[in-house]
């Protein structure tokens, strides 16, 4: 995990997404009809308390982290479970590489994780000659396009169908019907075979109970089940801020997942995974390991940041984001778009380059109060750009607007000499009062839009 | 307040108010501010003007520029600090930012007590008006009703705006399914990430494309600026019009 990101900036990569007609239609219909669904499930539900309880659980865990972490380790080893601590992606890809090699696995099948994609973890087992193959169907898209997940919960929201049928058709040699069925069939009886040749199944974890020793995985395919019996080992790799404490936890915390992030009351499949097969029971693998990766982590620990750990990665915010709906998840630059996007890339990637998505959103709050766990985003974004002004990190030309602005603007002479007097040449320019190109940096308002001064007429 | 009643109306039922123009809408849309005023006039109250206040400092303080922010609000903490009674403001976000963010940014500040007391003292414009005895308004045509996030999220003004169209004879109120979607303005995120906050924009004025409207209203400059630019530039015949602008002419 290198801390070089792509080398542009939000506004290059935001033009690039802007370009593409079907991908500015698709994710505006897929972001709404999942706000829907979610407004239907918490209908006659008590929305706030359950965020509320969803906060204070996600909050107390956080808050005692390092011994839920302790104790987390020690329900996994007593149940059989070989942990692992990586405290970077570079030590995480080490150990799951070295897991596989002992293993001697050729293939290995995985289900969805996003921390896998901040460790970059599959060019580091291809590498090594270990086949990997992505068994969520949307990231298996991905991975045969060569693309990268563009939201939490829905890895292909900025492709089409049409594509789908392309990509699909050009892996099986042959022209393949349009219909979603066939397409799925598709994709289903291909990763079946990985499935049943695969001898690592690597999942990510959405909570991990310390009490138990339990990873959870909450899918809506299946595949994270196949993953974890299929094959002889299963690798876990388990963010250590997922970690709660109890198993009734998930009581409150599955429903909010679910229904924040797809409308739905539960998921699909369930599944809790508690330590390898044990003697007598017909299937499951013969090894299990979780990995608890830090990757940044416990540096947010005791800042003014702590509360973003809380998340449970349930996208609700980027189907909200005015932003995220206009330029989809790849423009943010790294792992995550949206608001947990611009939140978590200036953390985990704190260069310039990385500090500069604090900016990509309005401050528009709308995901503030759609959030299950109640996490104050928006203030968390101005905080991001105060860090990043005392780090002088703005432009040295913003930097010196802001001061000659606020020395202007702290005396009503200097503001009505500047503003006033400032606003008079454009005035002068201005066809009743609409000015079409305006000069300097006010050309970046009229790039698209007039620049409408008073008027008598309004 | 001597010889208040307990609203602070004075005993001719006239309530003494500071209407604090904002930058934006003294430099950008003194028309709006002198709807505002008259509206307010016309709901009996005592409209004053603050005088030596210049801006809330929000476009510095959404940057980051906490130190530059302060040094603009606190002149105008100062010269509202020298007011009494409510301070209305004819903006959402301005508002929101002097009630609602002033108290972090003057937090251990040397005029803490008087920014706490000013934000305190802050209302919304439309909130004021909503709540203020009403003269018969006449408007016909067909409107849409854009929420300003800030005034939406940070100071929960939803139903006041929306009463006080429902109160103007003749007029329809069409409520947009993206009625509380952001437009895309964003303060200084409409200059930093122009072809962003205009996508924005374009989003929202489909839905009023789709709506028929005559008007479209909000509480907002900052809003109204992007909007009503967006809509000027694409020639559309719909008018972007402060909610204060649009009373007015119903008075």
């Amino acid at each position: 995990m290198s801390d070089h990101l792509t080398g542009t900036t939000f506004e290059e990569r935001a033009a690039e997404q802007l370009v593409k007609p079907f991908q500015r239609q698709a994710i505006p219909n897929a972001v709404d009809g999942t706000v829907g669904h979610y407004w239907k499930r918490f209908e006659g539900y008590d929305r706030a308390g359950l965020r509320r309880l969803g906060r204070d659980i996600r909050a107390h865990a956080v808050a005692n982290l390092p011994e839920l972490v302790g104790r987390f380790a020690d329900t996994c080893e007593a149940a059989g479970t070989q942990v692992h601590f990586a405290a970077d992606a570079a030590e995480a890809n080490r150990i799951v590489t070295g897991i596989c090699q002992a293993a001697e696995a050729r293939l290995v099948v995985k289900s969805k994780s996003m921390l896998s994609e901040e460790l970059e973890l599959n060019p580091v087992l291809e590498r090594e000659g270990i086949d990997v193959v992505e068994t969520d169907l949307g990231e298996y898209v991905v991975q045969l396009d060569g693309d990268r997940p563009s939201h939490v919960i829905a890895p292909i929201i900025h492709k089409t169908q049409g594509e789908v049928r392309e990509l699909f058709s050009r892996v099986a040699g042959h022209e393949l019907g349009a219909s979603a069925q066939e397409l799925t069939s598709f994709a289903r009886a291909q990763l079946r075979a990985s499935f049943l040749r695969a001898d690592v199944g690597i999942t990510g974890c959405n909570f991990a109970i310390a009490e138990t020793g339990t990873v959870v995985l909450v899918t809506n395919e299946g595949n994270g089940r196949l993953a974890t019996s299929l094959p002889r080992v299963h690798v876990a790799l388990v963010g250590v801020e997922r970690i709660v404490p109890r198993l009734a936890d998930l009581g409150v915390l599955v429903p909010l997942l679910a229904g924040s992030g797809t409308g739905q009351p539960i998921s699909t499949y369930l599944s809790l995974v508690s330590g390898p097969r044990r003697a007598g029971e017909p299937d499951g693998p013969e090894q299990m390991h979780v990995v608890l990766v830090d990757g940044g982590r416990s540096a947010i620990l005791g800042t003014g940041y702590q509360d973003v750990l809380h998340c449970i990665r349930c996208g609700a915010c980027q189907n909200v984001c005015p932003v995220y709906r206009q330029v989809g998840g790849h423009a943010y630059g790294w792992v995550y778009g949206g608001p947990i996007g611009a939140v978590l890339t200036p953390l985990f990637k704190p260069t310039a380059e990385g500090m500069e998505v604090a900016h990509a959103s309005s401050l528009c709050a709308a995901c503030d109060d759609i959030c299950p766990v109640e996490i104050p985003l928006h203030d968390l974004l101005l905080d991001l750009r105060r860090d990043r002004a005392e780090r002088r990190l703005p432009g040295r030309l913003e930097r010196l607007a802001y001061q000659a602005w606020s020395y202007a603007w702290s005396t009503p002479l200097g503001y009505r000499l500047s503003g006033t007097l400032g606003l008079a040449p454009l005035r002068l320019v201005a066809r009743s009062g609409v000015l079409r190109r305006a000069p300097g940096p006010l050309g970046r308002w009229t790039r698209g839009r007039d620049l409408l001064l008073p008027w008598r007429r309004r | 307040m001597a010889g208040t009643g307990s609203n602070g109306e004075a005993a001719g039922g006239r309530l003494p108010v500071t209407l604090f123009a904002t930058c934006l809408g003294d430099l950008m849309a003194p028309g709006a501010v002198e709807h505002a005023r008259r509206v307010l006039q016309a709901c009996r109250c005592d409209v004053a003007t603050a005088t030596g206040a210049t801006c809330c400092g929000q476009p510095a303080f959404n940057s980051g520029f906490d130190a530059e922010a302060r040094r603009v609000a606190r002149r105008t903490v100062r010269a509202l600090g020298r007011t009494s009674g409510p301070i209305v403001v004819p903006s959402g976000s301005c508002g929101a930012m002097m009630r609602v963010h002033w108290r972090e940014l003057f937090r251990g500040d040397r005029d803490e007590a008087l920014a706490r007391d000013v934000a305190g003292r802050v209302t919304e414009w439309s909130t004021m008006v909503a709540e203020r005895p009403l003269p018969r308004l006449v408007w016909n045509g067909r409107v849409a009703y854009h929420d300003s996030c800030h005034a939406l999220r940070e100071l929960r003004v939803r139903e006041a705006p929306r009463a006080l169209l429902a109160a103007v004879e003749g007029l329809e109120l069409v409520e947009l399914g993206s009625a509380e979607r952001c437009c895309g303005f964003g303060g200084t995120f409409s200059v930093r990430y122009p072809d962003v906050s205009v996508a924005m924009a374009d989003s929202k004025l489909a839905d009023v494309e789709q709506a028929h409207v005559d008007a479209l209203v909000s509480g907002d400059g900052g809003c109204l600026l992007h909007l009503g630019g967006r809509l000027s530039r694409t020639g559309s015949p719909v008018r972007a019009l402060h909610l204060a602008s649009l009373l007015a002419e119903a008075l």
